[in-house]
């Protein structure tokens, strides 16, 4: 008996609150169509002035341009010194010329920097997660202070050479190898599809040797050392793609990344990389719904304009709700890693996630874009197809798929 | 020597601004809000002085609620070597802001003054010319050059007739014109830079300064949608068009 009139204070109470809550002044705002839950809104006042400053560098300089360097197969060098006076090379190191950013910066930076293009992203992920990040990780001193202050200024560029012509999903089948000979390593094998491989300064190599895989800097130039461009892209033709040959390559003992021995070394730069392309595609997304979004309202068909079509309208919402789910599990992601606490099987959700997300609405922007979709003047194709490379490099969407597998299952599937 | 700059946050130059259904004024709901852009194109003129070798501090101000520090620290991860914001939740009116810049002149002892010629939200274009009326100092308002020589400025201004250049002593008021320079991008090492620099909040009563607003909105009115333009068949139907209307 003593409990009941508590039951009913309590539901007394819940009403009360749900009342004054219906009552309390909750005007109806306008969202912002590429924002639905006000992500920004999460973000700290230094995030958001870092993704406001990206933002309009893309803008000004990057929109501009792009469509015509994407046509014409050339890669936007000329931006690189100013990309890198931003600070967006190597943005998570500290020290060593760099800004000493978190996480989620790095994630805006890439999403700002992919609305304009996966190329450029491109450039900014491998130069910064796949090149400055194992230097600072697994390098000697003397390599940091040789190559990162470098590379933060944009005056040597890096590549990530992983990948082998006969099979990227498996890269314990390695066959690129390493012998010691005197105090030097000699080089045999290939790489292949190594973004920046022929403008790069230096590429961090991953070969076998009779210890393991183990990391190796090898410089532009050094004799029997080959960076041939890949030619015939219909994806991310604003990037330079290239193979990497090694016959008889030299490489002293002090170009050995001393603090990293077996895959673990590659696949550790791979999660960040793979962290940064969460967040870069949530980009390419935007441009596709921002671009779908004006032109479904100016275009008149059947005397009514597209958007006002049921049709069309449910696959602009389901753009805006893909894109807003992808923004959501970033940003988690991004807090997690900030605490240290992101795990690999997480990034491969995102990664799996986002770039489904991103290529879907690209293709479906297009789809919408009618005959106007297939030229450079609207941006869906050329993400579509940028797209196709991100879906597959850095871990093909089935390799993260049988990541996810293996990690709720234990059982390895590969 | 020492530089305020003002900073005031408006409605994004990207957005398109809507006006409220009633009139009452202008949806910032869940709009994007950043610095007025000639305000940056003062603040990247006084860092350009100061880097050209004049010893100069350089102040960024903003008068506003607590939700404009964001614009000021951008302000400071631009260079601004410190910041005030003058915290008020009243309406902006020239004379106002005008008031507290020389409120803040004489506490701070300042040699230039540079603002936007306006701000994009209500275009007043008022503010700089007040402030030197009430300073009692020159003024050269549309300034796209600035030299600055000793204790004088020589300063090109855009006028109807085209560029006219006067020279003007300190202290003295400048007001931008688009032109005069193409403000720089925020740099990532700076962000973190400007946490750690000073911004200083006053409020508006402790200047002395009342709102007391002189003037009155009445309603706010979206310009009238632009009709279609019409295709005439001929050179001479179009002569005969502009005829008609007056226009030739
Ligand atoms: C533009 C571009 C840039 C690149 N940049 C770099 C770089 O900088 N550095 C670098 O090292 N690499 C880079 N890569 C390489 C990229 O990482 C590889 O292409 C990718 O890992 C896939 O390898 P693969 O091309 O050999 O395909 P494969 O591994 O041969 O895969 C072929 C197909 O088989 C599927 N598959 C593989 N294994 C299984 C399985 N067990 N079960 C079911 N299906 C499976 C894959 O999902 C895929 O659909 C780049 C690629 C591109 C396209």
């Amino acid at each position: 008996m003593r409990t009941r009139p508590q039951i009913s204070q309590n539901i007394a109470s819940i009403a009360r609150v749900r009342v004054g809550a219906r009552g309390a002044e909750n005007p109806v705002k306008s969202l912002n169509s590429l924002d639905l839950y006000d992500v920004r809104g999460l973000l700290t006042e230094d995030e958001q002035m870092v993704q406001d400053s990206v933002a309009r560098f893309v803008d000004g300089k990057v929109l501009p341009i792009i469509g015509e360097c994407f046509e014409q197969a050339r890669f936007p060098k000329e931006l690189i010194p100013e990309i890198a006076s931003l600070g967006l090379l190597g943005s998570s190191i500290q020290g060593y010329g760099c800004a000493g950013l978190n996480g989620v910066a790095y994630g805006l930076i890439c999403q700002e920097l992919e609305r304009g293009d996966s190329g450029l992203r491109s450039l900014v992920s491998v130069q910064s997660s796949l090149v400055m990040y194992p230097i600072f990780t697994y390098g000697s001193e003397e390599q940091k202070q040789r190559w990162l202050p470098a590379m933060a200024r944009g005056d040597a560029i890096g590549c990530f050479g992983l990948t082998e012509p006969h099979g990227g999903s498996d890269p314990s089948n390695m066959k690129t190898v390493a012998k010691k000979k005197g105090s030097d390593w000699v080089l045999n094998g290939a790489k292949m599809w190594i973004t920046n491989g022929s403008i790069a300064d230096v590429a961090v190599v991953w070969a076998n040797t009779d210890d393991g895989v183990h990391g190796f800097l090898v410089e532009q130039g050094m004799q029997g050392f080959d960076t041939p461009e890949v030619h015939h892209k219909m994806s991310l033709r604003a990037s330079v793609t290239s193979a990497l040959y090694f016959d008889n390559v030299h490489v002293p003992e002090a170009n050995v990344l001393p603090k990293v021995k077996g895959l673990k070394g590659p696949l550790s730069c791979l999660t960040q990389a793979r962290y940064g392309i969460s967040w870069g595609v949530i980009g390419a997304a935007q441009a596709c719904l921002k671009d779908v979004l004006g032109y479904t309202q100016t275009r008149e068909l059947f005397n009514r304009p597209l958007n006002h079509n049921q049709a069309v309208q449910l696959r602009l919402a389901e753009m805006a709700r893909q894109i807003t789910l992808a923004q959501l599990l970033s940003l988690r992601l991004g807090r997690l890693k900030d605490q240290g606490e992101m795990q690999p099987a997480q990034v491969s959700l995102a990664k799996w996630n986002n770039v489904r997300m991103a290529i879907n609405i690209a293709r479906d922007a297009r789809d919408l874009l009618g005959g106007a979709g297939i030229t450079t003047e609207f941006c869906p194709i050329r993400h579509a197809l940028n797209l196709e490379s991100v879906i597959t490099y850095e871990g093909t969407e089935t390799v993260h798929q049988l990541v996810i597998g293996k990690e709720i299952t234990g059982v390895d599937a590969f | 020597m020492k530089i305020l700059v003002g900073i005031k946050r408006v409605v994004d130059f990207s957005v398109r601004v809507q006006v409220k259904k009633d009139g009452s004024g202008v949806n910032t709901d869940g709009v994007k809000l950043g610095i007025n852009p000639f305000d940056e194109i003062a603040l990247e003129e006084a860092l350009r002085i100061r880097e050209r070798g004049t010893q100069a501090e350089v102040v960024a101000v903003s008068i506003g609620p607590a939700e404009v520090q964001p614009q000021l620290r951008t302000a400071l991860a631009m260079g601004a070597d410190r910041a005030i914001l003058v915290e008020t939740g009243e309406v902006l009116q020239p004379l106002m802001v005008a008031r507290v810049f020389h409120e803040l002149v004489k506490r701070e002892n300042a040699d230039l003054v540079i603002l936007g010629k306006q701000a994009i939200d209500d275009d007043s274009n008022q503010t700089g010319q007040m402030l030197a009326a009430l300073w009692d100092r020159p003024q050269a308002t549309f300034a796209s050059k600035v030299e600055l020589k000793d204790k004088t400025l020589m300063v090109t201004r855009e006028v109807d007739a085209g560029l006219e250049t006067i020279e003007i002593d300190l202290p003295a008021v400048i007001t931008t014109d688009l032109r005069l320079n193409t403000p720089r991008f925020v740099k990532m090492p700076d962000i973190m830079k400007a946490r750690s620099k000073p911004l200083q909040v006053l409020k508006l009563e402790e200047l002395g300064v009342t709102a007391a607003p002189k003037l009155e909105v009445t309603s706010y009115a979206p310009p009238p949608q632009r009709v279609g333009g019409k295709k005439v068949e001929d050179v001479t139907a179009l002569v005969a068009t502009l005829r008609q209307r007056g226009i030739l």
